[in-house]
């Protein structure tokens, strides 16, 4: 268990310069999620052109894990169709869940950064909170997302 | 006869200071790695560690006496029943009630709040009346209470802190009037360490012939409690918190108050006689304790009794004041730290906050250092939100920690700094 295998440059970095962290008065998808756990909390905003993730954003306070897990997703889903993102996040999940997981790093690009996560279990929720909330988005769930 | 005793208390020269490494070697787990470094345990307000003395009572228990209690003639339910009622009067002595009636084994200082929620409070409640509880209480102090205001329309009222994470005391006599039914507090804060002047609060509510129950989870493993000489109604504290077992604590309850409650739960033990007409319920403290007790729990937790005052509760508070007062100097030292909640009368415990890392990361990062120290909301949410923090990183010593363990949980904060600020 080595902790740079987890603070990788990546992760740190989206940490500390989080991408599309900006509020969004247009979305046109919007969910927050919540871990109860840590108090960390996020607000994901999406705007759809077409079937198409146009743009994306998030706000809120987290850990560097959380944090950086949703800088990294508002990057790897902008352009995709939703279909395609819903397919990122079933690969992300398990990635961040299964002990055999494979990082495609074709497939998931810079996201590859969190396959660390998973030597840490007490972290694993703080990397899966955005991709819920994008899911709960994508949905268009009114409930806020909980990790529990 | 063969009953199992706990070993004499080796007599020890109380006016010493604490020998911690001697008493380190009583702690079993406290020799174990963790990430190839030895343990450094400061999470002691979430649960502390258990000595030698009571994991060998709990084993000497189920080894060679274990039976159910009050229920047989034969040897074994006897020396149960003698093990589990002496752990009973251990705990009478401790807190000094005047009677094991007054006594009431419960899982927790949950279990025990909540019990009284709704055997004591519930029953009285109007629509209307009011409960006093505080800003700093633990969740286990607040939802039980609004549990019963929601079942009773009676309403919560919170007496405010202070920046300096004190309860205000003038803001509490502003908030008692003819509707206040019961002064629900915290004794010591498990989320800052604030050590609340509780006779202050018991004296103004007596005068008001307000019932005072007190969450002492946090203030019995660090001082020595005098229930007759706090005067207060109901006092609730758990066995893990203070070296025994986990799942067994224990509730006070003032015998008059406890003789007009209704029993809380039904089952056996609780009752002399059952009909499908009609039971007739058992006398005091048995009339609390439906369903076969955590007989085990009881035992150990007199054996982690025994072995405090062994040590002395008085020497445990001044090596204990002593780490809280030299962790304060090392942490104030740390570019970017705050403490949060700064009370001058404190328990050993310090909350803080690092400028760029957030609590979570620390939490892992002093880990990896096998540092281990509770991060989050510590059960608290109000105290966070009064703070304007998601969370808190929480270091809380007990006798057996070391200053040399305080000087590796201020390079680990470092080691953090270094990989995030």
């Amino acid at each position: 268990m080595d902790l740079k295998d987890l603070y990788r440059d990546v992760i740190v970095d989206h940490n500390r310069k989080p991408r599309n962290f900006r509020p969004m008065p247009d979305a046109d998808r919007q969910a927050e999620g919540f871990n109860p756990l840590c108090g960390d909390r996020l607000t994901l905003f999406v705007k759809l052109d077409g079937d198409r993730i146009g743009d994306v954003s998030f706000q809120g306070s987290g850990c560097a894990i959380s944090v950086a897990s949703a800088s990294l997703l508002t990057e790897s889903v902008k352009g995709r169709t939703v279909a395609e993102a819903e397919q990122l996040f079933t690969r992300m999940h398990e990635l961040l869940t299964l002990d055999d997981a494979v990082a495609d790093p074709v497939a998931l690009g810079k996201l590859a950064a969190l396959s660390g996560v998973r030597e840490f279990p007490a972290r694993v929720k703080c990397a899966s909170l955005c991709w819920h909330t994008l899911d709960a988005a994508l949905h268009r769930e009114a409930e806020p997302v909980s990790t529990e | 006869m063969s009953v199992v005793r706990a070993p004499a208390v080796v007599a020890v020269d109380l006016d010493r200071p604490i020998d911690v490494e001697a008493v380190r070697r009583d702690f079993p787990i406290l020799a174990r790695e963790v990430n190839g470094k030895p343990l450094c345990y400061l999470d002691n307000a979430a649960s502390s560690q258990r000595p030698r003395a009571v994991i060998d009572a709990i084993s000497r228990y189920y080894e060679t006496s274990h039976a159910n209690v009050h229920r047989g003639v034969h040897r074994l339910s006897q020396e149960a029943t003698d093990l589990f009622e002496g752990a009973r009067e251990t705990l009478r002595r401790f807190i000094n009630a005047r009677s094991t009636r007054e006594i009431i084994f419960v899982r927790g200082t949950t279990e025990a709040i909540n019990l009284v929620a709704q055997s004591h409070a519930r029953h009285r409640l109007q629509p209307d009346d009011e409960i006093v509880i505080s800003w700093l209480e633990h969740h286990a102090n607040i939802v039980p209470w609004q549990m019963v205001c929601e079942q009773t329309g009676a309403r919560l009222r919170v007496i405010p802190i202070t920046v300096s994470g004190e309860v205000d005391f003038e803001a509490f006599l502003g908030l008692l009037n003819e509707r206040t039914r019961l002064l629900a507090l915290a004794h010591v804060s498990n989320a800052l360490g604030t050590v609340v002047p509780v006779d202050d609060f018991i004296r103004e509510a007596k005068r008001r012939g307000i019932p005072v129950l007190l969450d002492g989870a946090q203030a019995v493993p660090h001082m020595a409690v005098d229930v007759q000489a706090l005067g207060c109604d109901f006092y609730c504290f758990s066995g893990h918190k203070m070296c025994g077992p986990t799942g067994i604590g224990v509730l006070y309850g003032r015998e008059a108050l406890l003789e007009a409650m209704p029993p809380w739960q039904g089952g056996g033990d609780m009752i002399l006689a059952v009909s499908f007409e009609r039971t007739l319920y058992n006398g005091l403290p048995y009339k609390f304790e439906a369903g076969t007790p955590h007989i085990a729990g009881a035992i150990g937790l007199a054996r982690a009794v025994e072995y405090l005052q062994s040590l002395g509760l008085e020497r445990i508070a001044t090596a204990e004041h002593e780490l809280l007062r030299y962790a304060t100097a090392c942490l104030a030292e740390v570019p970017g730290l705050e403490i949060v909640g700064t009370a001058p009368e404190k328990a050993a415990v310090v909350s803080f906050t690092v400028a760029g890392v957030h609590p979570h990361d620390l939490g892992t990062i002093l880990d990896s250092e096998g540092v281990a120290i509770r991060t989050g909301h510590h059960c608290a949410m109000p105290v966070m939100e009064f703070f304007g923090v998601p969370a808190t990183a929480r270091a809380s010593f007990a006798f057996y920690n070391t200053r040399a363990e305080i000087d590796r949980l201020v390079s680990a904060l470092h080691v953090a700094q270094e990989m995030l600020a």
